[in-house]
């Protein structure tokens, strides 16, 4: 029983290491594309955020200046995003695309440049500490890697992940500005023709979600690790893409999608240390494929904010 | 006067749209180097003379590209249906490991060898796609999602194979190398020979051009570009996925099969990335070995089909591109330790414009009205 408990609390604890940087990005992909801004530049977002924010964290050694920093990153890749979808009314896969080279190529230029040229930071003094680390241990409230260890002593990012999902839910479904958000991405000339700023809109959802999905990279580097290399983000962008999606464009859906491919990938850790007879490659496809028999099985058809992609130019009305 | 209109439509045109970001790309690429602290001039050297001083350069270029076209082909054609084909890396990597199998396991005359290891990597590959349209056509799944799970479920089969006892070489992390009937090599076998290294030594510039892995693959590209620009622009079937791609509601009124539709082109987009894999093992790397992380190839390809506006011509002068910088620019590292990652942001850059006709006509009117007060 006592073992049954811990390998629960061990599949959890992996969950939630794994989903955290996909909540991040996931959710900052549900604000832009309520807008009506296609966002695939995540991955790029990501990628800069992770180097930034472990450069940061590294040379300052303040692991919150660096998430914060590596926040800036990412917005400022969303700038360029929503300079291109919003005013010159580029195709907004393309530019998103154009995001993902940009976000690699400069991280890793920049590594070059700072860090000797090497393709990743040097190991950051201090990770993002671990907020509930004194309930746990000898004398205290929780035994060590007990139950209640394995689950709650997690980095303070974990939380604040939650906490956000729940700050998005608020913001797009309980305030005026979500609701003239939702409105923009279902029908930008009608919100245009109330007196809401289209324009405005789109460029606050593209800058909100380059900022997450670049804590969403910091939540990896230096807080899952504690260094950024030229390996680390490798497609999580797009996996938070393929949440947001999942998800059907809301935060809960996204959240949940993120944490079913998080389980998933707890199991595979899990069945990898029990020594269960199969090939760890072939364990490693579970995520993906429970992800597709789960599309396929049970959430099917998801449609997008009706306005996507869709140019809106408020001179050519 | 009218030599001068046809100019200016040429320039706000696509391709003076796409020549243009090529140009910004390269000029803001050189700025970064010169913020960076390097002389931008310097460095296009360098990577023009590492492109063009040897005919062996020469031959790496076409060399990189030769996949990078085909991947781009793959990508353009599931956009013009108006699905966006992630998936090449995936249908990529699916289509080399049935390649490098088919190359090692399968005991078959020269040419018969190379057409079965194809026909098997472009069939596998083709069933990797095309379950990402059918997914999409039955269930509604969209193709973004299934074909970045599908990539990923790739790259471990892909590994899980190299693991095979028969097939790959243990503590290596590779498999073994394909029989000599299915690679595709220009003189691969003749070039280590005595004759052919005695013969080779008179002839420098040949000798130069064959220690590159020359291969067959190139040509393969080119015509797979024209068979893409016929299928999409001659056939019947090309005209259905256009239309399907262009309106897909007027498409099922005008009596188009839509669903039908979405799958075909994914069959057809992955059987031609599952090619792109296939040439490279059979003609460079002769092997597969245990992927890290996803190699690019295909999401290499989406830029190479943006850049070049989705079209099969568009798609070779893209990937000769991008391979020609992937290529020479890796040089500007050793000679001037400038970050070869230049060249990843360049090519952003250059997407980053492709995306924007309206303001690369903006500054050509700017131009203009400079020019006339």
């Amino acid at each position: 029983m006592e073992a049954l408990l811990k390998d629960i609390a061990f599949i959890i604890g992996t969950t939630l290491m794994y989903s955290t940087p996909l909540i991040y990005a996931a959710i900052g992909g549900v604000i832009t594309e309520r807008s009506g801004i296609i966002n695939i530049g995540l991955e790029g977002m990501m990628y800069f955020g992770a180097f930034v924010g472990a450069a940061v964290a590294y040379f300052t050694g303040d692991p919150w200046l660096g998430f914060f920093c590596a926040g800036l990153a990412g917005a400022l890749l969303g700038l360029l995003h929503a300079v291109a979808t919003v005013s010159f009314s580029a195709e907004q896969i393309v530019s998103g695309i154009a995001i993902n080279f940009l976000g690699v190529g400069l991280a890793l230029f920049i590594s070059r440049l700072v860090f000797d040229g090497a393709t990743q930071t040097l190991t950051v003094p201090n990770k993002i500490p671990l907020p509930l680390d004194f309930l746990f241990g000898e004398g205290r409230l929780f035994a060590s890697s007990g139950f209640m260890d394995l689950v709650f002593n997690r980095f303070a990012t974990v939380y604040l992940a939650f906490a956000l999902v729940f700050v998005v839910w608020f913001l797009l479904y309980k305030t005026r500005l979500g609701m003239r958000l939702r409105a923009v991405g279902e029908h930008p000339e009608a919100a245009d023709s109330l007196g809401i700023s289209v324009f405005r809109i789109r460029y606050g959802a593209v800058i909100a979600s380059g900022f997450l999905a670049g804590l969403g990279g910091a939540a990896m580097s230096i807080a899952v690790v504690s260094r950024f290399n030229n390996t680390l983000i490798s497609g999580h962008g797009f996996i938070a893409l393929a949440a947001m999606i999942f998800g059907k464009w809301k935060p809960q859906g996204a959240l949940l999608a993120c944490l079913i491919f998080g389980g998933a990938k707890g199991l595979e850790i899990f069945m990898g240390a029990k020594g269960v007879p199969i090939p760890s490659s072939l364990l490693a496809t579970l995520p993906y494929i429970l992800t597709i028999i789960i599309l396929v099985g049970w959430v099917g058809r998801s449609q997008p904010p009706a306005s996507i992609g869709r140019i809106f130019d408020k001179g050519e009305q | 006067m009218s030599k001068l209109k046809q100019k200016e439509d040429f320039l706000s045109g696509t391709l003076g749209v796409t020549l243009m970001s090529v140009l910004l790309g390269f000029v803001l690429g050189g700025v970064i180097l010169l913020v960076a602290g390097f002389n931008p001039l310097e460095a296009y050297w360098v990577i023009l003379k590492g492109i063009f001083s040897r005919p062996k350069y020469v031959s790496y270029v076409i060399i990189y590209s030769t996949p990078l076209i085909i991947t781009g082909l793959s990508v353009a054609f599931a956009l013009r249906t108006g699905l966006f084909n992630i998936g090449a890396e995936g249908q990529y990597i699916m289509g080399a490991v049935a390649a490098a199998a088919a190359g090692y396991y399968l005991k078959l005359p020269m040419v018969l060898h190379v057409l079965t290891a194809v026909g098997l990597a472009v069939l596998v590959a083709a069933v990797w796609g095309g379950l990402a349209g059918y997914f999409k056509a039955r269930f509604g799944v969209n193709e973004v999602i299934s074909t970045i799970m599908l990539n990923w479920t790739a790259l471990y089969i892909s590994n899980f194979m190299v693991t095979i006892d028969s097939f790959g070489r243990q503590g290596t992390g590779k498999t073994y190398a394909i029989m000599s009937s299915a690679q595709i090599d220009i003189l691969g076998q003749w070039k280590r020979t005595p004759e052919g290294i005695a013969f080779l030594r008179e002839h420098p510039m040949l000798w130069d051009i064959l220690k590159s892995p020359v291969n067959l693959g190139f040509i393969f590209a080119l015509l797979l570009a024209v068979l893409v620009w016929y299928i999409l622009s001659k056939t019947t079937l090309g005209y259905e996925l256009r239309a399907v791609g262009h309106n897909p509601q007027a498409a099922e009124a005008g009596g188009i099969n839509v669903k039908r539709s979405m799958v075909v082109s994914m069959l057809i987009a992955g059987g031609l990335a599952g090619a792109a894999g296939a040439f490279q093992v059979l003609g460079v790397s002769h092997r597969i070995a245990t992927l890290a992380i996803m190699e690019g190839y295909g999401f290499d390809g989406i830029a190479v089909s943006l850049i070049g506006n989705n079209s099969g011509f568009g798609c070779v002068f893209a990937g000769l591109l991008f391979g020609a910088l992937k290529y020479g620019g890796s040089k500007i590292q050793d000679v001037m330790g400038a970050p070869t990652e230049v060249i990843n942001i360049m090519i952003g850059i250059i997407i980053f414009f492709t995306a924007m006709p309206k303001l690369i006509r903006m500054i050509l009117a700017y131009k203009k009205k400079r020019k006339s007060t």
